[in-house]
C-alpha cells in the first residue's frame, strides 16, 4: 500500500479536514504543555474510576461526536438543497450519510445517555460508586478508541459507504472494497465491548448498591429507565458482535455468512442487525424517557404518575422491543404471516409508549408548573415526539409500508423519533444536571434560545422530509432531478437544517458564557429536586459522594425529608471511614492496544493485530495479579471535606 | 464498600481452568467433526447444534455462576431467575425467529423447490 491510498487524497474537504484536525492536535499539545496539565490529565481523568468523572468525559466525547455527525448531516443538507447541484460526488455522499448514522447512533446517542447514567444513577441510588469502578473505565476507554478509529477513516484509507445498516452484499469485498467498511467493523466492535460492560456493570450496580430502605419501587424513574435499558443492552448487544465478527469473517478471512457465493445468506445480515437493531432504538429512548420523567416531576413539584404503571410498561417494552425487528425489511419478500405478525408487535409496542405519554400529561395536571429550559425540553418532546409515533405507526402497517419504504418519509419518522426523543432528552439532562457536574446553572435565558432555535429548525427540517417522502422521494439519493418537483421542499429542509447548526453553536457559547458568568451553586439542590443526587450539601458531591449513606423510607424521598424539615446537618458521630477504589492507568492502555489491533486487521497487517491483541492479553493479566483493593478516606478527610465542625 | 471476601480468593480457581479447557476441547471438536467426517450435512449440524447446547450449559454451570440461586435466597435468586428465563426467551427468539423470517414466504430459498416449480411450468407451458 502506497501513501498516497493510504491517506485520502484529492478532495480539497479532506484537506480542510487535515489541516484541522492537525491544528486541533498541535493545539491540544501546545495548552497541556503550556499550562502544565499534562500530569492533571493523566492523574485526574485518563486514570480516573471516578462514576461522575467519566460520565463528564462520556458526555464531552458524544458532544464532539454531535458535532461531527451535524457536520455531516450539513454536508448532506447543502447537496440536497437544490436540484443537479454538485458539491459531493456520489461516493462523498455515501460515505457521509453512512458516518452521520453511525456516529449518531453508536458515538453520540449512546454515549450521551449512558455519560448522563453514569453521572447520576450511583447518586440517584445513594451509592458511592459503581459495583465494577475499573469496568467502568474500561468501558469509557473501549467507546472512546472504538469511536476515534472509526472517525479516523475519513482521512486515512476512506469512510465506510455502505449505511450505517451495512447491508450485504453491498458492504461485501466486491461492492465495498478497502478498508472504509473494515472501520465500521472494528469500530462498533471494539466499542460495543464497552458497551456490554457498561450492562453489565450498571445492572449489578442497580440490583446490589442501592441505599438502604430503597427498594426497586422506591427507584427514580431515570433509574428504573437505566436497569431496564442495561437488560436490554445485555441481551441485544451480543447479537451484534456476532453478526460483526461473522461479517468481518466473510471481509477478511473469505467466509460465506452473508456473501452472494458459497450457500450464504445476504438477507441473515439484515436479520441479525435488526434482531440487534430495534432493541437498540430502545436502548437510546428508554433513558430519555427516564430523563423526561425526573424533569417533569421535578418542575411539575408532584410526584410522577403513575409510577408503576411507567415501571411496568417500560418491562413490556424491553421485551417487546425483541419481537418486532422484521418491520424494518418488510419489503424483503417474506411471508403474509410473517409481516402481519410484525405488523401487529410493532402496534402493539406502541401501547407502553402512549401510556407513558399520558402519564406526563397527568403528572403535569394540576401541578404547579415551572417553565425552565428542561422543562421546554420535555414539553417539546412531548410534542414532537408523538408526531413521530403517529407515523411510526403508519410505517407499521405491512402494506402499507411498501409505499413508505425507503423514502424520505422514513427518514422523517426516526428523526422525530431520535431527536425529538433522544436528543432533546441529552439537552434536557445536559440542562438539569449541569449543576450537579459542574456546579454552576446553564445560562436560562441563552439555554431558552437554544431551545427554540433547534425546535423549530428542526421542524423546519424533517417536516417536510414527510411530503418529499410521499412525493417519492427515496432516501440516500445524492442528487435529484430539477423535474421531480422536490427542490422547494428540499430548500426549506436544508434551511431548517442550518437553524439546528446553529441552536448547537449557541448551545455552546452557553457553555462557554455560563462558566464565566453563571453564579455559583451554594447547596446541592440546583432545582428544588425530588431525587437522593439533590441532597448532596455541595453542589458538586465530593469523590465518595455521600459522606453517610441515605437511609430512604420512600419515594421521592428527598423531597419528603424536605417538606417535613427532616433534614440535619452531618455531625462527626454520622462519620466513618470510606473505603474507595483505586485510579488505574490500566483501562487506557488496554484500549490503546485495541486501537492498535483494531487498525491492524482494517489494513489487514496481521502483524500488528496481533501484536496489539498480545498487548490487550496482557493488560488483562496484569489486572488479574493486581492485589491492591483500594484505600480508606480517614474521618478526618471527609470532616475537611465537607466542613464539619461538630 | 466493595466486596473484601471476594477479591481474596486463595489457590488456583480449578473450577474455571476445567470450564476453559473443556470449552477449548468441545470447540476443537466441533471442528474437527465438521471438516475431517464423511457424514451428511443433517448429522453434521446435528451434532455442532449438540456441541453448541452441552458448552453454553458447561458456561452457565462453571462461569455464570448458575448454581449460585441454591446459596443466596430472596431477592438475589429471584433476579437470578429472571435473568435466565430473560435469556431462553432472547434466544428463542433470535433462533426461531431467525429460521422463521428466512424460510417462509417468498424469501424462501430451496433449490429443490425451485425445479420443481420450474418443471410444473415448462410442463404447462407444453401443454398449452
Amino acid at each position: 500500500m502506497k501513501w498516497d491510498e493510504f491517506f485520502v487524497t484529492g478532495d480539497p474537504l479532506i484537506y480542510g479536514a487535515d489541516v484541522s484536525i492537525a491544528i486541533t492536535m498541535l493545539g491540544i499539545v501546545f495548552f497541556l504543555t503550556y499550562f502544565k496539565k499534562w500530569k492533571w490529565l493523566w492523574t485526574e481523568w485518563l486514570t480516573t474510576v471516578d462514576h461522575k468523572k467519566i460520565g463528564i468525559m462520556y458526555i464531552i466525547s458524544a458532544i464532539l461526536m454531535l458535532f461531527r455527525g451535524g457536520v455531516d448531516a450539513l454536508l448532506m443538507r447543502t447537496q440536497l438543497a437544490v436540484p443537479e447541484m454538485e458539491f459531493l460526488d456520489s461516493q462523498k455522499y455515501n460515505e457521509i450519510f453512512t458516518t452521520h448514522g453511525t456516529i449518531m447512533i453508536i458515538f453520540m446517542a449512546m454515549p450521551f445517555l449512558i455519560g448522563l447514567i453514569n453521572v447520576v444513577v450511583p447518586l440517584q441510588i445513594g451509592a458511592r460508586d459503581v459495583a465494577y469502578p475499573y469496568l467502568n473505565a474500561v468501558s469509557f476507554w473501549t467507546f472512546f478508541i472504538g469511536a476515534m478509529l472509526f472517525n479516523i477513516s475519513f482521512v486515512i484509507g476512506g469512510s465506510p459507504s455502505a449505511g450505517w445498516t451495512s447491508y450485504m452484499p453491498l458492504a461485501s469485498n466486491e461492492l465495498s472494497p478497502g478498508p472504509g467498511q473494515n472501520y465500521y467493523l472494528l469500530g462498533l466492535q471494539i466499542s460495543g465491548i464497552g458497551t456490554l460492560l457498561t450492562g453489565i456493570n450498571f445492572m449489578v450496580t442497580i440490583f446490589k448498591m442501592r441505599a438502604p430502605g430503597m427498594t426497586l419501587f422506591r427507584m427514580p424513574m431515570f433509574t428504573w429507565s437505566a436497569l431496564v435499558t442495561m437488560a436490554i443492552i445485555i441481551f441485544a448487544f451480543p447479537i451484534l458482535t456476532v453478526a460483526l465478527a461473522l461479517m468481518t469473517f466473510d471481509r477478511l478471512f473469505g467466509s460465506h455468512f452473508f456473501t452472494l457465493q458459497g450457500e450464504g445468506m445476504d438477507m441473515l445480515w439484515a436479520n441479525l442487525f435488526w434482531l440487534w437493531g430495534h432493541p437498540e432504538v430502545y436502548i437510546v429512548i428508554l433513558p430519555a424517557f427516564g430523563i423526561f420523567s425526573e424533569i417533569i416531576a421535578t418542575f411539575s413539584k408532584k410526584t410522577l404518575f403513575g409510577y408503576k404503571a411507567m415501571v411496568w410498561s417500560m418491562v413490556l417494552i424491553a421485551a417487546y422491543s425483541f419481537l418486532v425487528w422484521v418491520h424494518h425489511f418488510f419489503t424483503m419478500g417474506s411471508g403474509a404471516l410473517v409481516n402481519s405478525f410484525f405488523s401487529v408487535t410493532t402496534m402493539l409496542i406502541g401501547v407502553p409508549t402512549g401510556v407513558k405519554i399520558f402519564n406526563w400529561l397527568f403528572t403535569m395536571r394540576k401541578g404547579q408548573i415551572e417553565f425552565s429550559t428542561p422543562m421546554l425540553w420535555s414539553l417539546g418532546f412531548i410534542v414532537n415526539f408523538v408526531i413521530g409515533g403517529v407515523t411510526g405507526v403508519m410505517l407499521a402497517m405491512a402494506a402499507a409500508n411498501y409505499q413508505y419504504h425507503n423514502t424520505y418519509f422514513l427518514v422523517a419518522h426516526f428523526h422525530y423519533v431520535l431527536i425529538a426523543g433522544t436528543v432533546f432528552a441529552c439537552f434536557a439532562g445536559l440542562v438539569y444536571w449541569y449543576p450537579k457536574m459542574f456546579g454552576h446553572k446553564l445560562n436560562e435565558r441563552i439555554g431558552k434560545w437554544v431551545f427554540w432555535l433547534f425546535t423549530i429548525g428542526f421542524n423546519i427540517c424533517f417536516f417536510p422530509q414527510y411530503f418529499l417522502g410521499l412525493d417519492g422521494m427515496p432516501r440516500r439519493i445524492y442528487t435529484y432531478s430539477e423535474e421531480s418537483g422536490w427542490g422547494p421542499l428540499n430548500m426549506i429542509s436544508t434551511v431548517g437544517g442550518f437553524m439546528m447548526g446553529i441552536a448547537f453553536l449557541v448551545l455552546v457559547y452557553n457553555i462557554y458564557y455560563s462558566f464565566r458568568y453563571e453564579p455559583r451553586e451554594k447547596t446541592g439542590d440546583a432545582w428544588n429536586g425530588r431525587t437522593l443526587e439533590w441532597s448532596t450539601p455541595s453542589a458538586m458531591p465530593p469523590f465518595y459522594n455521600f459522606a453517610k449513606i441515605p437511609v430512604v423510607k420512600g419515594l421521592d424521598h428527598f423531597w419528603n425529608e424536605k417538606q417535613n424539615k427532616e433534614i440535619k446537618p452531618l455531625t462527626t458521630q454520622d462519620l466513618q471511614k470510606i473505603h474507595m477504589p483505586n485510579n488505574s492507568g490500566v483501562p487506557f492502555v488496554m484500549a490503546s492496544f485495541f486501537f492498535v489491533s483494531g487498525f491492524g486487521l482494517v489494513f489487514e497487517w496481521y502483524w500488528m493485530a496481533i501484536i496489539g491483541l498480545i498487548g490487550v492479553l496482557a493488560t488483562l493479566v496484569i489486572r488479574s495479579f493486581d492485589y491492591n483493593n483500594g484505600y480508606y478516606v480517614s474521618v478526618e478527610e471527609i470532616k475537611e471535606t465537607e466542613n464539619i465542625t461538630k | 464498600m466493595a466486596n473484601h471476601a471476594a477479591a481474596q480468593h486463595k489457590g488456583i480457581p480449578w473450577k474455571h481452568v476445567v470450564g476453559f479447557v473443556l470449552s477449548i476441547v468441545l470447540t476443537l471438536f466441533a471442528i474437527w467433526f465438521a471438516l475431517e467426517t464423511d457424514l451428511s450435512t443433517n448429522i453434521k449440524l446435528l451434532v455442532i447444534f449438540g456441541l453448541a447446547i452441552i458448552q453454553a450449559a458447561l458456561q452457565l454451570l462453571m462461569f455464570m455462576h448458575l448454581t449460585e440461586n441454591s446459596r443466596t435466597q430472596g431477592f438475589s435468586g429471584r433476579i437470578q431467575i429472571g435473568n435466565i428465563l430473560f435469556g431462553f426467551f432472547v434466544a428463542i427468539v433470535i433462533v426461531v425467529g431467525s429460521v422463521w423470517v428466512l424460510s417462509s414466504g417468498h424469501a424462501e430459498k430451496k433449490p429443490t423447490n425451485g425445479e420443481h416449480e420450474m418443471k410444473m411450468d415448462s410442463g404447462s407451458m407444453n401443454h398449452d
